[in-house]
């Protein structure tokens, strides 16, 4: 699906990875592991096209993710450091807008998507009076809606309590099971059986040295 | 479209709760224009003279003074990430963000501006020409100050580096718009002035999204 050749890039004149080659498959579940500051988001953001201060050659089905934007925009479920969720809103019209703008039209199956992350009962009340484990639960139900093969999830456990995390990990296990790709950073190790990649980033550094 | 109707509801929704956002910049605008006659002294036909002018110029401060909470929550929350990554065309969603911002922040002043123009003793047959020119130039400031904006988004403190930027482009809009008025009170026809509005406008809706995208995505970089 997703294939990485010769990845270079480097900030503030360090270098945070070189000559780095993988392919991820349809099925597998990447960890991106390594110490704070090692480059774990930037290598995030460089997938999936946000950053593009950086050497070698990404490709989507076989081609460069820049002249198929589109294309790989499709594909993408993209969820960073921040839950990108308006806090004035509602939990149902922030993922209504979700649907919208990825041309989902599952204007009924928002409130399922949000009783299946516990959010029973709050999809009508405004995003600032959640905790922020309901908030950080708002925008992993944008998962459930998401049709993308390709999920690129940026500390997905941070604010979650522990059947939370149980849950969201089956839930990545189930999408890599049913053919999608993951691809996310966390320091816990994962709890999943099989087919769990990583890449260590600390080791990377330490080999290029 | 789906998207662009999807856009504008949500962009409505957040700023009817954050009525701040809207309510601020336009008591900026009450209070400049108010300032003036406390200032220049209240001779009518000083005030009448220079009324134009005055709206104008605290109108175009007032949408430049607005432009802050246009991608500065989505900055923050990181919704402009999840715009910029959707398939979806990102052109239009601009532009449905922008005119909505519009529509809650210059049109209230195009609104307001005939009651403070007869506190500034504008003559009545200037007023027509005001609104038009109001009217049809408010989008425009509103659109290039998006495209400042979204430049200086990432920034903290930018509210300073926003004016540096924008209000040189702002020049010929108001040297236009104050032009309707001065034109019409010679009793001249405005419609060519207004037509020269009218086409910087066109000119603004095709460029400006343009320009927004291009400075969101090395913003958000």
């Amino acid at each position: 699906m997703l294939s990485v050749k010769d990845l270079f890039c480097e900030r503030d004149e360090r270098v945070l990875f070189q000559n780095l080659s993988f392919y991820m498959a349809a099925g597998e579940v990447w960890q991106i592991e390594g110490s704070n500051g090692s480059g774990k988001t930037t290598l995030l953001r460089i997938l999936c096209g946000l950053n593009d201060e950086f050497e070698g050659r990404i490709e989507w089905q076989g081609q460069d993710i820049r002249r198929v934007r589109q294309d790989f925009n499709q594909s993408l479920f993209y969820l960073g450091h921040t839950p990108a969720i308006n806090k004035t809103l509602t939990p149902k019209e922030n993922l209504s807008w979700f649907c919208a703008s990825r041309g989902l039209h599952k204007q009924d199956q928002i409130k399922q998507a949000l009783n299946s992350f516990n959010l029973y009962g709050y999809d009508d009340m405004p995003c600032y009076q959640l905790s922020a484990g309901q908030q950080r639960r708002v925008s992993l139900a944008r998962m459930k809606l998401s049709e993308a093969p390709l999920w690129i999830v940026d500390e997905p456990f941070t604010a979650l309590d522990k059947q939370g995390v149980i849950e969201l990990e089956a839930f990545f296990a189930a999408h890599a099971a049913q053919g999608g790709t993951v691809i996310l950073t966390t320091h816990h190790r994962l709890e999943i059986e099989h087919g769990v990649k990583s890449i260590n980033l600390d080791r990377l550094a330490g080999l290029a040295a | 479209m789906n998207i662009i109707a999807a856009t504008i509801r949500r962009e409505l929704l957040i700023a009817f709760r954050s009525p701040g956002d809207i309510i601020n910049p336009l008591m900026f605008f009450i209070i400049a224009v108010t300032l003036f006659p406390l200032g220049v002294g209240a001779d009518t036909e000083f005030l009448s003279r220079i009324a134009s002018g005055i709206i104008w110029v605290t109108a175009l401060l007032a949408v430049m003074l607005s432009m802050d909470s246009l991608f500065r929550a989505d900055y923050e929350d990181g919704s402009l990430e999840q715009l910029l990554l959707s398939p979806q065309p990102l052109y239009f969603i601009i532009l449905a963000k922008v005119g909505s911002h519009w529509l809650v922040s210059g049109l209230p002043i195009v609104i307001l501006a005939p009651v403070l123009a007869s506190m500034l003793a504008l003559p009545a047959e200037a007023m027509l020409p005001l609104l038009a020119g109001l009217l049809i130039g408010t989008p425009i400031l509103t659109l290039i100050g998006a495209v400042g904006m979204a430049l200086t988004v990432g920034l903290s403190r930018s509210g300073l580096l926003l004016a540096v930027l924008v209000l040189p482009l702002y020049v010929p809009v108001l040297v236009f718009g104050t032009g309707t008025v001065s034109t019409a009170l010679g009793g001249l026809g405005i419609s060519g002035l207004l037509a020269l509005l009218g086409a910087m406008l066109v000119l603004a809706i095709c460029l400006a999204p343009l320009a927004i995208m291009a400075a969101l995505r090395i913003s958000v970089s």
